[in-house]
């Protein structure tokens, strides 16, 4: 078995002065989606946020064996890192071009990636990323991670208020990218997990509760219901 | 008509000393979230140094001008990386320490500068040119006032190309909306920092100097005196926008000279006012954005 490509250990973070994430351990195997599932509230996107170095955390993180915790954010991306964060947080005054330029962290972006998934924002470049629709912004999120080679993508609530199609759009893109990249994805919608993740962790409290198979734990709806409070489409 | 024009053109000089420190001010809160209360040292220290280029060179020369106008802005843009990189840098995020910095080093520089200079004011000369005056629609226009007038509307342009062309302007204008995301892409923001400290700094060392060739003279407190309008221009304009700060210079020295003028040197009065109507009204300021 292969090394994971990214070990947390221990991860504590604070918000505040509030404790939002408490000991958290997992790991996230070098290829395919990790899913990182949880109520509403239970530290998910801390946690991303925590490994990210965007909050005060405390903790062991590696990234492809090497430690990361005490760096600062732009070194541990510049490390080959991609950040989709939840609600988007599109530049707004920029425009759309300007949005994927300044993302660009090396000398070959993948501008033909990006202009084959999300061919809208070749029409919209020259548009204020701040009066697109929330699924076009959704779009410039993950064009900005995806027009660099990453080693690792943590996406944080990809389809959050987005329309079943554009999701569905969301959905296709992230699949493309994890054929590539690892990915680390934070997600509510069960069917998107379902069809993405092939591993996944579940947080309550701020604690890890359950590791394992997506499948396995997605067709168990009496544990789905438990961990998730949620009903899991069970496949027939 | 006369008095009227005369009144304007003046407003429009004080506008645009107003806006040469207002720019920094704006753009550095902008950005990193500090009220920097050093920035008038920044421009008293390239008002001093402008005047000892110039009468070195020959304060009546126009290379005398031309040169303490450069090393006027080059220590100002100097002085205000150092200040960046030495006391702010490690005091992010923490707003109450940053104040106190800012305030305790506005108040040393001053002591800083009238150990070296003294505390009288000094007169300055320039360029015959500058102390005649233009006629314009029958006023006579001091031509000082469109030497002033056409810096700032050139210190704005440059900081709008800039802003707009280059990849620190664009990490800049990023930051002023999120810059924990634009840490998040991978880009070290500490460096864009140094940067508009550095271009607040220029554009407050080059207003000292133009501001010295205004009022007259240079002295160890004009930086304080010009900073405290900068401030209400930069909260009016909208904190962070270089738009608002060049809007609000324009209609903070117009309204001040009129009220001067027709409301029996009541300028002062007049601008904390609208200071406070503004706030009530629309407390982002008029171009800022909105929380």
């Amino acid at each position: 078995m292969t090394d994971p490509i990214l070990r947390v250990r221990s991860l504590s973070a604070r918000i505040a002065g509030q404790q939002v994430v408490e000991d958290v351990s997992f790991d996230v195997p070098a290829s395919g989606v990790t899913a990182l599932l949880g109520r509403n509230g239970v530290g998910k996107t801390s946690t991303i946020r925590g490994i990210l170095g965007l909050i005060e955390r405390h903790g062991t993180v590696e990234f492809a064996g090497e430690r990361i915790d005490q760096r600062p954010t732009h070194r541990i991306v510049q490390l080959g890192i991609g950040y989709v964060p939840e609600d988007r947080e599109v530049f707004s005054k920029l425009t759309v071009a300007e949005n994927l330029r300044l993302a660009e962290r090396g000398g070959a972006p993948n501008r033909e990636l990006v202009d084959e998934l999300f061919p809208d924002l070749v029409a919209r470049a020259g548009q204020q990323a701040g009066t697109l629709s929330g699924g076009q912004q959704q779009m410039v999120s993950l064009a900005r991670a995806l027009i660099n080679d990453n080693r690792l993508l943590l996406v944080d609530e990809p389809t959050k208020g987005l329309a079943p199609l554009i999701v569905q759009d969301v959905a296709n893109a992230l699949e493309r990218a994890a054929g590539s990249v690892p990915v680390l994805l934070v997600e509510q919608n069960l069917h998107v997990v379902r069809s993405l993740a092939d591993t996944v962790v579940v947080l309550e409290s701020g604690r890890v509760v359950h590791t394992g198979a997506a499948a396995e734990l997605l067709d168990d709806e009496e544990l789905t219901q438990r961990l998730l409070g949620v009903a899991a489409e069970v496949e027939s | 008509m006369s008095t009227v024009v005369l009144l304007l053109i003046t407003g429009l000089g004080l506008g645009a000393l107003y806006f040469l420190v207002a720019s920094g001010l704006s753009l550095i809160y902008g950005l990193m979230g500090v009220l920097n209360f050093a920035h008038g040292s920044f421009l008293t220290l390239g008002a001093f140094m402008g005047w000892e280029v110039a009468r070195r060179l020959g304060q009546d020369s126009w290379w005398g001008l031309a040169a303490s106008l450069v090393v006027g802005a080059a220590v100002g843009a100097i002085v205000a990386a150092a200040t960046e990189l030495l006391l702010i840098r490690r005091l992010y995020e923490r707003h109450i320490e940053q104040v106190l910095v800012t305030v305790g080093l506005s108040l040393a520089t001053v002591a800083l500068f009238e150990g070296i200079w003294g505390t009288d004011p000094i007169y300055v000369d320039g360029p015959a040119w500058l102390g005649q005056t233009t006629e314009l629609l029958g006023a006579k226009v001091p031509n000082d006032r469109f030497m002033l007038i056409i810096a700032a509307v050139l210190v704005l342009l440059a900081i709008v190309l800039f802003l707009r062309h280059t990849r620190y302007g664009l990490i800049i204008r990023a930051g002023v909306e999120n810059r924990a995301m634009v840490t998040a892409l991978g880009i070290d923001v500490r460096r864009a920092f140094t940067v508009v400290f550095a271009i607040g700094g220029a554009a407050a060392g080059l207003g000292g100097v133009l501001a010295s060739h205004y009022f007259g003279y240079v002295s160890p407190h004009l930086g304080g005196s010009l900073l405290i309008f900068a401030f209400i221009v930069t909260v009016i304009g909208g904190l962070g926008s270089l738009s608002g700060a060049a809007i609000a210079s324009v209609i903070v020295a117009v309204l001040q000279q009129f009220a001067n003028f027709y409301l029996g040197g009541t300028g002062d009065l007049v601008v904390v006012l609208l200071l406070a109507v503004v706030l009530l009204v629309r407390p982002t300021g008029l171009l800022g954005a909105k929380a």
